[in-house]
């Protein structure tokens, strides 16, 4: 590090360029390192985000390494004991067992994977649209182009969310696919607005007016100029939807429009579960818990990132 | 250094700009006529609001329309009118024709990428002919650096722009106006957001950039001491039109336009007599406009016919023009 500083004081003109190379590239690995570091001590001052995201990782890697980590990871599929139907919580079945034998713990395990790729497959179908058509109207703000885009957003929006997604769920084949595209369908228009409401104002920013004076293109001016001014909002309503969208996923199959059985969705089990309330309070509880904490973690993360990156903008 | 034979570089008739608002059209500019020949370095001045600015913006159609209207007029650059350009020969006139700085530095610098990066842009997308590597443009980065006197270019290339200091930030727009290589560089107050010696700095070394490439240079300012060292030619602007065009050297020693005169008197000056007792009044309100000339009511010379028609532009001396009924003869 020392050297670092040393050598471009004592750089000479003419090896300026060749020395300056190497030394601009550790000065900004450096730098890097500083700034995540910063972060992370900005991020870590708030127990409530930094429990956020242990919570999300945990699920995550649990999610991931299903198969490894759960005690009977068969239970999962199509398997029946009934001799150990609907036991309590116990030493050997910690969160107890459904209606036909079935470790609860391992199926709320394996139930995270569809609710987690739910949010993710979602997510990764609504946000390049919904980015890229804010930023097409909001650039063109007060021309049709404008008009266009955003009234058919106001359609969208118009049409509440969840029965939106029941009725296109319900139109077409129930399955976990299905209900990931009927809740896409109706998720976008929220990026394309908090998308546009950023563009409207940062289209009438200087650098945004320089760039334009010195003659870069109109993809460079929404890509290279706007776009990334645009993009802490854009991740911390991203971590805060993934919970959103699980609870809604959560919510189609709960009516039996999402997960299909025998594969565990956590909505599906505790809808299947209700009935035995309140004396097998087990089956529908533990699944409902897994959706509070999945839920509640990517909360929590996403408060965190929106302090966090509030702040930053500044 | 200024080719006067030869055609001008950017010539701007006639140019009307409305302004659509609540309760009607705000008739900013009034008809603007300038001219500025290649090498030309030329000082625009006159009170805030007086559409200084919107005129520099109308000519880079960087005006956000609506609200604005471009009613009337042509901007001329290199024969060619701006105004009716498609967006590809725009582009190709934004940049490598005309450059803009801006009044505040720290809005014209987006705040998310390096210095760096934001003039690597820059140098890519102004570079005529083939593509450069990075090196290239690394190198060229830093000679752009040094050219604005800053130092240690290296790590400035590696920092945002909020861990630079205004005058910084400035020199860093500077570059970056530069970098493309413009034949007109248009300058809108580019130190009015710093402190007084640090935009005498950025002026001078403005000036010394400008006189070197012999690039033209509109400058913006209310620092008449400026605009008397470093222009040829001052065009006064009052409520939406030129006033006054002269000669700097014609225009400080025989102001004609009874508000250039009241301009040149609210100078302080520090031997005797302090601040002058300027010019009563403000500047008109755009939605309904002073009939005839727009100076009339503040002016103390006013006759009958100035509150009735707008004054055509007379000839007063060489290349010296005002609009005003006084010289007509």
């Amino acid at each position: 590090m020392t050297d670092v500083t040393g050598s471009w004081a004592s750089g000479l003109p003419g090896e300026a360029g060749r020395v300056a190379l190497v030394d601009w590239r550790e000065l900004q690995r450096r730098s890097r390192r500083e700034n995540i570091g910063r972060a992370w001590y900005k991020f870590s001052r708030n127990p409530l985000s930094v429990a956020g995201l242990v919570i999300v990782l945990t699920i995550v890697l649990l999610a991931v390494l299903a198969p490894y980590v759960t005690p009977y990871p068969h239970h999962a599929g199509p398997f029946t004991d009934f001799a150990n139907a609907k036991l309590p919580p116990n030493p050997r079945y910690l969160f107890g067992t459904d209606t036909i034998g079935r470790d609860i713990l391992t199926r709320v395990i394996f139930g995270f994977q569809d609710a987690l790729l739910m949010g993710v497959i979602v997510l990764a179908l609504v946000v390049p649209p919904g980015v890229l058509l804010g930023l097409i109207a909001g650039y063109n703000q007060g021309t049709w182009i404008d008009t266009v885009i955003m009234r058919i957003t106001d359609i969208f929006l118009a049409v509440p969310p969840l029965i939106l997604a029941l009725a296109i769920a319900s139109v077409l084949k129930p399955s976990l696919m299905n209900s990931m595209m009927a809740v896409s369908l109706m998720w976008w228009p929220w990026y394309t607005r908090l998308v546009y409401g950023l563009t409207s104002q940062l289209r009438n920013e200087y650098f945004v007016k320089s760039a334009e004076t010195l003659g870069a293109s109109k993809a460079h001016i929404l890509f290279r100029e706007i776009l990334p001014n645009c993009v802490s909002p854009i991740f911390t309503k991203m971590s805060l939807d993934m919970g959103w969208v699980i609870l809604i996923g959560s919510a189609l199959s709960f009516v039996g429009l999402g997960v299909q059985p025998p594969k565990p969705g956590l909505g599906t089990m505790v809808a299947d579960g209700a009935r035995y309330l309140p004396d097998q309070w087990w089956i529908p509880v533990f699944p409902a818990l897994g959706i509070v904490v999945i839920v509640l973690g990517f909360n929590l993360l996403g408060d965190g990132l929106r302090d966090l990156l509030a702040a930053e903008e500044i | 250094m200024v080719q006067m034979d030869a055609p001008p570089l950017l010539e701007v008739r006639d140019l009307r700009v409305h302004f659509k608002v609540f309760g009607g059209h705000l008739k900013v500019l009034d008809g603007v006529n300038m001219v500025v020949r290649a090498g030309e370095k030329v000082g625009l001045v006159g009170e805030s609001g007086c559409g200084k600015t919107t005129t520099m913006k109308a000519i880079l159609r960087i005006l956000p329309q609506p609200p604005a209207r471009i009613v009337g007029g042509q901007v001329l650059f290199r024969g060619k009118d701006v105004l009716q350009m498609r967006p590809d020969e725009l582009r190709q006139i934004r940049g490598r024709g005309i450059s803009m700085i801006f009044q505040d530095p720290t809005a014209a610098l987006n705040p998310v990428f390096t210095i760096g990066q934001q003039l690597s842009d820059v140098i890519r997308y102004s570079h005529r002919n083939g593509r450069l590597d990075a090196r290239q443009i690394r190198s060229k980065a830093l000679q752009s650096l040094k050219e604005v006197a800053l130092a240690d270019p290296e790590r400035l290339l590696h920092s945002y722009p909020i861990q630079l200091s205004g005058g910084m930030r400035q020199r860093v727009c500077i570059a970056m106006a530069l970098a493309t290589q413009p034949e007109l560089l248009i300058a809108d107050e580019p130190g009015t957001s710093l402190d007084v010696t640090i935009q005498d700095q950025i002026l001078r070394l403005l000036h010394n950039l400008v006189v070197e490439r012999n690039t033209s240079i509109i400058l913006i300012t209310h620092t008449l001491g400026v605009v008397r060292e470093v222009t040829d030619r001052v065009y006064v602007m009052y409520a939406g039109s030129i006033v006054e065009s002269a000669p700097t050297k014609a225009l400080f020693a025989h102001p004609k336009f009874p508000y250039t005169r009241g301009l040149m008197q609210s100078v302080p000056r520090l031997s005797g007599g302090g601040v002058a007792e300027g010019i009563p009044g403000r500047i008109p309100n755009y939605l309904n406009p002073p009939s005839g000339c727009r100076f009339h009511p503040r002016c103390p010379y006013v006759m009958e016919i100035c509150r009735r028609e707008k004054p055509p532009v007379f000839t007063v001396g060489e290349e010296h023009y005002v609009a005003c009924y006084l010289y007509a003869c």
